[in-house]
């Protein structure tokens, strides 16, 4: 085989890898986007559940090197708001927060919007 | 020219336009706007299945936040929406750019339709599609940043290879375990990959959080 075909052969194969090839995921997802369609299809499952199956992928982020992906934290909070447990909701929209400083003019709307609601 | 160099040429050929799509994106506006975070609104509906729109809603998060964007809480802005009154996507999508970045202080805004979400029996098959587009905008200037659409369909994967009567009856009985298990979520999760992707022609550009933030191939 001459040069060039080798190059040419080594340029193929690298085209046809880099179609295929996905890269590796930056977050656990888990079961979360899961939860956010059960959020909007009532009563098939319950919020606690709900609450348990978001907890049990937070465990397993922990147990790997990935990280928690953008929303779960405050999507975890909204549940505790709409069970009454208030506490549990700032804790997780403030845990949101710090792992993406983008949501914070959000969430500080929505951590006045509840502190207003409770008073 | 040796016939190992046509045949290899040919593949070369294959593989580009495998993965090339038609629609040419200006990213001059995306590339100036560089968002940092992405307000997704309930998509609107113009297929007749009523869960299309909670189903896309729920499965964007995936594709955006692994491009490398901060991906506001789809359900919990839903519900800062239902707070204000307004509960119908038609609504939300008539916010004026100026309001949406002063309540959720996000960069660009995605605006989706579906416009097929579904099983439909087709005497010999049974086909679930789900086809969507996307269209983001910079929050700050109202401008367009890029658009984008994608379909998938169940019949990628299914072959049907069998006699006539097996066929019939393997429609009919794929079209009512289509509908009971959802499959119309489990295709509308491929279509939404599809079309908010990165680092795929057409695709959106890399966002912060990915590692390969800046080192857009466009």
């Amino acid at each position: 085989m001459t040069k060039s075909t080798k190059s040419l052969s080594l340029g193929a194969v690298v085209l046809l890898v880099g179609c295929a090839a996905a890269p590796k995921p930056i977050y656990h997802w888990g079961n979360y986007q899961q939860t956010v369609y059960q959020y909007h299809q009532g009563g098939k499952t319950s919020p606690d559940e709900q609450i348990a199956a978001l907890k049990k992928c937070l465990e397993k982020t922990h147990a790997t090197a990935k990280k928690v992906p953008p929303g779960l934290h405050a999507h975890l909070g909204l549940l505790y708001v709409n069970t009454g447990r208030t506490d549990l909701a700032f804790q997780e929209i403030n845990q949101e927060k710090k792992l993406f400083p983008e949501s914070a003019p959000y969430m500080d709307s929505l951590l006045s919007k509840i502190k207003g609601e409770t008073k | 020219m040796s016939r190992l160099l046509v045949f290899i040429s040919l593949a070369f050929t294959l593989a580009l336009t495998g993965c090339a799509k038609n629609t040419p994106q200006d990213y001059t506006a995306f590339k100036q706007s560089k968002p940092r975070s992405i307000l997704v609104l309930p998509p609107l509906n113009q297929s007749p299945d009523v869960k299309a729109s909670h189903s896309v809603l729920s499965q964007v998060t995936f594709p955006l936040a692994e491009a490398g964007y901060y991906v506001l809480p789809v359900a919990v802005v839903e519900e800062t929406f239902k707070h204000n009154g307004m509960t119908m996507p038609q609504d939300i999508r008539g916010v004026s750019a100026a309001k949406l970045h002063q309540i959720f202080g996000a960069d660009a805004v995605l605006y989706i339709d579906v416009t097929d979400y579904g099983t439909q029996y087709q005497v010999i098959s049974s086909e679930t599609r789900v086809t969507a587009t996307a269209k983001l905008a910079d929050l700050r200037t109202g401008q367009t940043l890029w658009s984008g659409q994608a379909s998938a369909s169940s019949n990628e994967q299914r072959s049907n290879n069998n006699g006539l009567l097996s066929m019939l009856i393997t429609a009919a009985i794929t079209q009512v375990a289509d509908n009971l298990m959802d499959k119309g979520h489990d295709i509308a999760e491929i279509t939404s990959n599809r079309m908010l992707s990165a680092g795929v022609p057409g695709g959106l550009l890399y966002g912060p959080y990915s590692p390969s933030y800046g080192k857009d191939r466009i």
